[in-house]
C-alpha cells in the first residue's frame, strides 16, 4: 500500500476540437517528437494516425448519465473501462491523451476524471485542449453548439492554421475565443506547431497549480492582446476599492469593452461573435467569511450546476492566512488551500464563472454578499 | 494456523484460479503461471485484461489488448479462441458445450465448439457477459440494462431494462436471479422466474464504493460481494431473493475496504481480501473470522478456492500472491 500510495497520479490531456482542426497532426507530433516522454492515446478511430503503437487505444464514445437525478453528471463508461486496463500496468507511459470526436461534449470526458473513484484515484485530468480552425471557426460558431463548448471548457486553445487568414481576421478570431473563454491561454499556429510544453503537463485542474502559474488569472480579457508563453505583461490595476463593499465591479465586465465593432473584418467574422452564447461572469470581492461563501458555492453549483461549465477561483477568507482555490465543472466543485498569501499580496476574493444563461446580477451580489464584514 | 505459500510477480494479478487442484495466476502482463510443483510460464497475450476460470469445462478463458481470446487448458496451453486486430477484448465468458462469448465494442461475440461464430447487436457497448447454468443463453450487460438472447435460435432478445450502466453481471447457480453491478455503488438484481405483473426487481444499495467482485455460495444461497469495509452478503434462499431482508455483514474492518471475495466450493465460508491485502475467512453461520493471511504489498484484486476446498489462491494489485493452505 505504502508502494501505491505516493504513485504520482498519471496526468491526463483531453483534445478536443474540429474535424479538421489538425487534432491528429498534433497527436502524431506528440507521439514522434523526442521529449523524452511516452504517452497512451485513447481515439475515437483509429484514423489517419500512421503510427504503430501499442499504447494506441480505439473507444468508442459512451456516455453514461449518473442515476443520482443530475442530468449533467455524465461520464465516459468507455474511459472508465480503458483507463482501468492502461493502469495496470502503469510502468508503460507517463501520461494519457484522449483524443474526442469533433463533435464530442467535452465535459463527460472531463467529469470521469473527477466522478469515477477508480480513475480518480490513478489519475488526474492535467489540462483540456481545444484545437480550433481559425478560417472555420465562425461557421462553426454558427451552426454547432460543441465548438462553442470546446474552446468555452478548454485551458489552452491552439488556434491552428492562421496562415489562412489576414491578421485582422486573426484578431477578431483570438477576441471570438477570448469572449467564450476569458481564462483560456490562447497559442496561435500553423499545422499544428505548437511548442508541446504549452500543451502537455499543464496542471491546469491542479488545485496547487491551476491558478498559479497563470499570474494573470482573471485579469485576461481585460486587454486587447493575447499573452504570449512567456508573456509577464504588467496588467494594470484597476484601482478600485476591493475592500470596502465597492459596487464598482461590474467595470471588470470584459462583455462590456468594444469587440463588436471591427466590422472592417468583413461580415462572416464580425457577426460570429454574435453567434456565441456561452459568456462568462468575472467576479472580484474583498475577504470573505467562509460560513457565508461555502453554502452559497455549494448552492449556486447545485441550482446552476447545468448552466456552469467551468467555473476557477482563488478566494481570500478572512483570518485566513492561506489562499484558497476553487475550482468546478458543471456541480462538481472543489476546493482547498494552495499556498500562504504573500506580503503585500492583495487580499482578493476573485472568481469566473463561464456557462450559459448565468444571471451576471444575482450571481454578482449574492458573491458579494460572501464578504466577511470589517 | 493456516499456512501461506507466497509467490511474488512482477505487477497487477488479474486473476488466481484452480484448475483441479493447481493453482494458476494472471498478470496484467499477459503471463500465465501454473504452479504443479514445477512452475509453467505461458505467455498467453500481449497485455491481458481479463482472465475467468470457464465454469463449464477445466480451463481459463482470457481476453488481452491484442484483440485475442484464448483458452488455457489444464496442462497450461494456450489455444486461440477468436481474433479481433486493433481491439481490446476485456469481457469473457465460457458456455455451455465448448461455447465462449466475448464483448467487441456494441455487440456480443460468441464462438461455439465447432467453430461457428455468432454476433447479436447490442445498442450499447458490452460491459460484462455471463451464461445462464442451463441452456445456451447469454447475458449482456450495458447501459441501462441487459439484454438475453438465445445463442441457437434466431429469436429477439429479452431486455431487463433499468437505468444506468451495468458493468458486471451473473446468474445464481439455479439460474432463477439475474445480478449486475452498477457504476452507482449499487447491484440489480432481476428475479428471471416472475409471473407476469409480479415485482422483478431488486435494488441492492449502500455500498460506499463500487462493487468490483461478486461471488455465490455452493447452493446459491447467498451471494457475497465487496465495495464496502466488509463482505456484504444477501440472502438469496427465498423465492424472493434478497427483497424486504438486510444483507450481512461479515469480516467488518473499520474503513478497510473488501475488494475481493470468494465462497468455499462446498461449506458456507467465506474468504474476503481487502484493500490492505489482508485476507479473512468468515463462516457465515456465525460470523467467526480466521486471519488467513496478514496484510500485504497491494490491494487483493483476485482469489480463489481449489477444487477441494482446502487451498486458497490469492493474487494482488502490486504481484504479492500466493497459496493459503487452511488444512494445516
Amino acid at each position: 500500500m505504502a508502494d501505491t500510495a505516493i504513485t504520482k497520479p498519471i496526468p491526463v490531456t483531453v483534445l478536443t476540437g474540429y474535424l479538421g482542426a489538425g487534432k491528429t497532426t498534433l497527436l502524431n507530433r506528440i507521439l514522434t517528437e523526442s521529449h523524452g516522454k511516452k504517452y497512451a492515446v485513447i481515439v475515437n478511430e483509429f484514423g489517419e494516425i500512421g503510427i504503430d503503437n501499442d499504447l494506441i487505444v480505439e473507444s468508442d464514445e459512451e456516455i453514461y448519465e449518473m442515476n443520482n437525478g443530475c442530468i449533467c453528471c455524465t461520464v465516459r463508461g468507455d474511459l472508465i473501462r480503458v483507463v482501468e486496463g492502461l493502469m495496470r500496468r502503469p510502468g508503460r507511459f507517463d501520461g494519457i491523451i484522449v483524443e474526442t470526436t469533433g463533435l464530442a461534449d467535452p465535459v463527460p470526458v472531463a467529469q470521469t476524471f473527477f466522478m469515477d473513484d477508480d480513475v480518480r484515484a490513478k489519475t488526474e485530468l492535467d489540462a483540456v485542449v481545444a484545437l480550433v480552425d481559425a478560417k472555420h471557426l465562425p461557421l462553426r460558431l454558427k451552426d454547432s453548439r460543441e465548438a462553442e463548448d470546446q474552446i468555452a471548457f478548454a485551458d489552452v486553445v491552439v488556434v491552428n492554421k492562421t496562415d489562412l487568414v489576414t491578421p485582422d481576421e486573426l484578431a477578431v478570431i483570438e477576441d471570438i475565443v477570448r469572449a467564450i473563454n476569458p481564462t483560456a491561454r490562447i497559442y496561435k499556429t500553423t499545422r499544428s506547431g505548437v511548442d508541446l510544453a504549452r500543451v502537455l503537463d499543464q496542471g491546469a485542474f491542479n488545485l496547487e497549480r491551476a491558478l498559479e502559474n497563470d499570474p494573470h488569472f482573471l485579469e485576461h480579457g481585460h486587454e486587447d492582446h493575447v499573452c504570449g508563453p512567456d508573456c509577464d505583461h504588467h496588467h494594470h490595476d484597476h484601482g478600485h476599492d476591493h475592500h470596502g463593499h465597492d459596487h464598482d465591479h461590474h467595470h471588470h465586465d470584459h462583455h462590456d469593452h468594444d469587440h463588436h465593432g471591427h466590422d472592417h473584418h468583413g461580415h462572416a467574422v464580425a457577426s460570429a461573435i454574435h453567434d456565441v452564447t456561452v459568456k462568462s461572469i468575472s467576479l472580484r470581492g474583498g475577504e470573505m467569511n467562509p460560513e457565508r461563501f461555502f453554502p452559497w458555492i455549494q448552492k449556486i453549483t447545485q441550482t446552476q450546476g447545468p448552466n456552469i461549465l467551468r467555473l476557477k477561483g482563488i478566494i481570500a477568507f478572512k483570518g485566513d492566512a492561506e489562499r484558497y482555490v476553487v475550482q468546478g465543472v458543471h456541480m462538481i466543485v472543489e476546493g482547498d488551500h494552495q499556498r500562504a498569501w504573500k506580503d503585500g499580496e492583495k487580499r482578493e476574493s476573485r472568481l469566473v464563472f463561464i456557462g450559459r444563461e448565468l444571471d451576471r446580477e444575482k450571481i454578482e451580489q449574492s458573491f458579494l454578499a460572501c464578504q466577511a464584514t470589517a | 494456523m493456516p499456512t501461506v505459500a507466497p509467490l511474488d510477480l512482477d505487477g497487477h494479478v488479474v486473476a488466481a484460479h484452480f484448475l483441479g487442484d493447481v493453482p494458476f495466476f494472471a498478470t496484467a502482463a499477459g503471463e500465465i503461471r501454473r504452479l504443479d510443483g514445477g512452475e509453467k510460464v505461458t505467455q498467453a497475450h500481449d497485455g491481458l485484461l481479463t482472465c475467468i476460470r470457464d465454469p463449464f469445462s477445466v480451463s481459463l478463458i482470457t481476453g488481452g489488448e491484442d484483440g485475442k481470446v484464448m483458452r488455457i487448458a489444464a496442462d497450461g496451453s494456450a489455444s486461440l479462441v477468436a481474433e479481433a486486430p486493433r481491439r481490446w477484448i476485456s469481457v469473457v465468458a465460457g458456455g455451455p458445450q465448448g461455447a465462449v462469448a466475448y464483448g467487441l465494442g456494441k455487440s456480443t461475440a460468441v464462438v461455439l465448439a465447432d467453430g461457428t461464430a455468432k454476433e447479436f447487436a447490442e445498442e450499447r457497448t458490452v460491459e460484462a457477459l455471463a451464461f445462464a447454468p442451463k441452456g445456451l443463453r447469454i447475458a449482456a450487460a450495458r447501459y441501462n440494462g441487459v439484454s438475453l438472447h438465445w445463442v441457437a435460435t434466431a429469436s429477439a432478445p429479452v431486455d431487463l431494462d433499468w437505468k444506468g450502466a451495468h458493468n458486471g453481471v451473473t446468474f445464481s447457480p439455479d439460474g432463477k436471479f439475474l445480478v449486475t453491478q452498477m457504476q452507482e455503488n449499487a447491484l440489480h438484481g432481476w428475479k428471471l422466474d416472475g409471473k407476469p405483473g409480479e415485482a422483478r426487481h431488486m435494488r441492492m444499495t449502500g455500498y460506499p464504493s463500487k462493487v468490483k467482485s461478486l461471488s455465490w455460495s455452493a447452493k446459491g444461497k447467498w451471494l457475497a460481494s465487496s465495495g464496502a469495509p466488509a463482505a456484504i452478503v444477501w440472502p438469496f434462499s427465498g423465492k424472493d431473493g434478497p427483497m424486504g431482508k438486510a444483507p450481512l455483514e461479515l469480516g467488518t474492518r473499520a474503513n478497510i475496504m473488501a475488494t475481493c471475495v470468494a465462497f468455499h466450493p462446498v461449506e458456507e465460508v467465506l474468504a474476503i481480501g481487502f484493500i490492505d491485502g489482508m485476507i479473512l475467512g468468515v463462516r457465515v453461520g456465525d460470523g467467526k473470522e480466521a486471519l488467513l493471511r496478514r496484510p500485504g504489498k497491494g490491494a487483493i484484486t483476485a482469489m480463489s478456492w481449489s477444487g477441494n476446498g482446502k487451498l486458497v489462491a490469492f493474487g494482488s494489485d502490486a504481484g504479492d500472491c500466493g497459496i493459503i493452505d487452511i488444512s494445516a
